[in-house]
């Protein structure tokens, strides 16, 4: 992301009348859109001890190293030799740029004691000297530092101010790029007002001491022709030189990728909608002490490492040591990541800098190792070293250059008990994409852990608190009970639980036993059935049997009446016999 | 004690006086071309000498527009630029010379009328 700020300053430049020139300073460049106006004198002022030779110097050997440019240094209060020194210390090799003709360090002595004004005169002996300087490496850059050195020197300051104004105009028909120094006054920019005459650019340089705490700052003052960040940014003088931090100037204008990382905790990735959290997005654990905030941030870096991706952890309570034996102790072992060189501890106590100081200590880090993923752990340590309202501004920053840089950053955030858990002490939670939220739970003389996702921005995450048990081997996360209007969490819990067990398998008991009771009784029922059929079989067959012997009866009636008219030769069979015969064979 | 001091260093700065009468100067002047003001210097000097050093100077008058390493070895930066190389400890004039009694002082040569 930073690239593309970049790339946007170097369009706007293009399309802009004013040419620059790159100074290769880590952030300055962002700041000024740019770089130093092409051409032109640049005034750099600032208090004693505050940067302003090493800023000019390390614009010169950048110029000549990265750009191609080669550089003059015209020294008034240190020579040549002082300086290679003390630029030695940020890693600039002076004497070996002095051989390659690449820099030429020019030393001005002026001693007021040994010099007689003797009539009118001029600085032409300057210029023939910056002229000859500039013509033997073809120079494109220049430092004067500082050229307030001849107002003590040189008495007739009518003279002086004529000639300083002859030589801005000189430099800038020479077409190099200048840079002047000059000792901050009272009330005015410079002791003797140079920014009269140089009057592009103006950058001021600042080193405040606030509750011993000491912070650089600089600030564009102001900027001809060009648009310029207009804060104070914080800077720092390392071992590498020069880096400003222009936060402020960070827009929100970073990506926003679908891609997700692991958390590293399954079950917490299946409460992030089944994927854990975005890449690039800041991700807030809160809670109280000993919730277990940083083993979530260990699990989150573990499986970062085991992917192959870098991750920067920022510690200010506990050694880095500490954090990787007390990882081991629940099954994770980072030192091998450590070793491959994936992870990087930066463990300082916060009290260490200032505010600003860790912010830029932070966008070094981040530019020279390029981590994926970031720990700050925890982010409330910083209160000590500033208000409320400074360590908001500070992590908003902060996360703001670390999303930019596509970061996905983690940070704790430690609760004090009794204070509202859904608050955090620096009020930071609105700059947050993900917030989980690890609580104590306190019930029935027991003590567990609960976590709940308590937003998630841009995706479908889980509502429901889980229980959060740390282990020999990692988190693990249960579901809680609930049911019945309570959450139990640990002991209640399985209590609860084995208590439903037994009343569900009383539950299922009772329904075998009416099950069985209901089979008895329709087996009773059908046993009764039978034996009323059995008893009308019965009776039937007693009835046919008593219709039998009457049809028996009759026929033999019928028959015996038959004989006897037979006997006695009536007529008589018009009916009896067929009426007789025919019921019988109905039946 | 203090008095005996005071007469010691008279001595030794009368002793100087004679000794600088004796004693050889060498001087440079380094001048921008032909600017009025190097002219005016060069003429300047060159009187100043004629006048107080007849005889016993030795005026090496330098083009630092010619010579410009010798502006960066000699740590000119104004024009015209005097220096008094001997006798030491080295002095520095700038200037058009046209304060003739402040380059007499400079050079340790007072006028005798003021002896």
């Amino acid at each position: 992301m930073p690239e593309k700020t970049k790339s946007d300053a170097k369009k706007r430049v293009r399309t802009s009348l004013l040419s620059k020139v790159p100074t290769g300073i880590q952030g300055l460049d962002e700041i000024t859109q740019g770089g130093l106006p092409k051409g032109r004198p640049t005034l750099v002022c600032g208090s004693a001890g505050c940067g302003k030779t090493l800023l000019a110097m390390e614009f010169l050997v950048r110029g000549a190293v990265q750009f191609n440019e080669p550089g003059v240094f015209i020294a008034f209060e240190e020579n040549a030799e002082e300086l290679t020194n003390n630029v030695a210390s940020l890693g600039f090799d002076l004497e070996d740029l002095v051989k390659k003709k690449k820099i030429v360090v020019d030393y001005v002595y002026i001693e007021r004691s040994e010099i007689e004004e003797t009539g009118e005169y001029d600085l032409e002996g300057l210029f023939i000297r910056l002229d000859h300087a500039i013509k033997s490496v073809g120079a494109k850059r220049v430092v004067i530092d500082t050229i307030e050195a001849l107002f003590s020197g040189l008495p007739n300051h009518n003279i002086l101010r004529a000639e300083l104004r002859r030589l801005f105009r000189w430099l800038k028909e020479k077409g190099v790029t200048a840079v002047i120094t000059g000792e901050k006054g009272e009330g005015t920019l410079t002791r003797h007002g140079l920014e009269e005459y140089v009057a592009d650019c103006v950058i001021m340089l600042d080193h405040r001491v606030t509750e011993q705490i000491s912070t650089r700052r600089l600030r564009v003052v102001k900027y001809r022709g060009s648009l310029h960040g207009t804060n104070e940014y914080p800077f720092l003088i390392d071992e590498t030189g020069f880096s400003v931090l222009p936060i402020t100037s960070v827009g929100l204008n970073h990506k926003a990728t679908e891609e997700r990382v692991p958390s590293g905790i399954p079950r917490l990735d299946a409460m992030l909608s089944g994927k854990g959290y975005y890449r690039g997005s800041s991700i807030l654990v809160s809670g109280t002490a000993g919730t277990g905030k940083t083993t979530i941030a260990v699990h989150l870096i573990n499986e970062a490492c085991r992917r192959g991706e870098r991750c920067l952890y920022m510690a200010s309570e506990e050694s880095a040591n500490q954090i990787i034996r007390n990882a081991r102790s629940i099954g994770i072992d980072l030192a091998p990541w450590v070793k491959k060189g994936l992870l990087h501890f930066n463990v300082a106590r916060p009290t260490y800098s200032g505010l600003e100081m860790h912010l830029v200590t932070v966008n070094k880090l981040v530019k020279e190792f390029r981590p994926t993923v970031a720990v700050i752990d925890p982010i409330t340590g910083l209160t000590n070293i500033g208000s409320v309202e400074e360590v908001k501004a500070m992590l908003m920053r902060l996360i703001d250059m670390l999303k930019n840089s596509g970061i996905t950053a983690l940070c704790t955030s430690l609760t004090h008990g009794g204070e509202n858990l859904e608050q955090t002490e620096v009020a930071v939670t609105s700059l947050m994409d993900t917030w989980l939220l690890v609580r104590d739970i306190e019930y029935n003389g027991e003590r567990t852990r609960g976590l709940y996702v308590l937003k998630s921005r841009g995706m479908a995450h889980s509502n429901q608190i889980r229980e959060f048990l740390i282990t020999d081997k990692g988190i693990d996360l249960t579901d809680v009970y609930i049911g019945r209007g309570m959450v139990l969490t640990g002991a209640a819990r399985k209590r609860q639980e084995m208590k439903e067990d037994a009343e569900a398998a009383a539950r299922k008991e009772e329904l075998e036993r009416v099950k069985r009771e209901l089979e008895r009784k329709r087996l009773l029922m059908e046993a009764k059935i039978n034996e009323i059929r059995a008893q009308y079989e019965s009776a039937e067959e007693e009835l046919l049997a008593g219709v039998k012997a009457h049809e028996l009866m009759e026929k033999a009636l019928t028959f015996d009446r038959g004989v006897i008219a037979g006997m006695r030769k009536a007529d008589a069979s018009k009916q009896g016999p067929k009426d007789g015969r025919d019921s019988g064979g109905k039946r | 004690m203090a008095k005996k001091k005071s007469e010691d260093s008279t001595r030794e700065f009368e002793q100087a006086i004679k000794k600088s009468e004796k004693e050889t100067y060498l001087l440079k002047l380094y001048v921008t071309g032909l600017t009025p003001a190097s002219t005016r210097a060069i003429a300047n000097i060159k009187k100043i000498c004629e006048e107080h050093l007849k005889g016993r100077y030795e005026l090496d008058v330098i083009d630092i527009y010619q010579q410009p390493v010798l502006a960066k070895g000699e740590q000119i930066i104004a024009a015209p630029t005097l220096i008094r190389k001997l006798p030491l400890p080295l002095r520095k004039f700038i200037g058009d010379m046209s304060n003739t009694e402040r380059i007499l002082l400079g050079l340790d040569l007072r006028p005798k009328k003021n002896k």
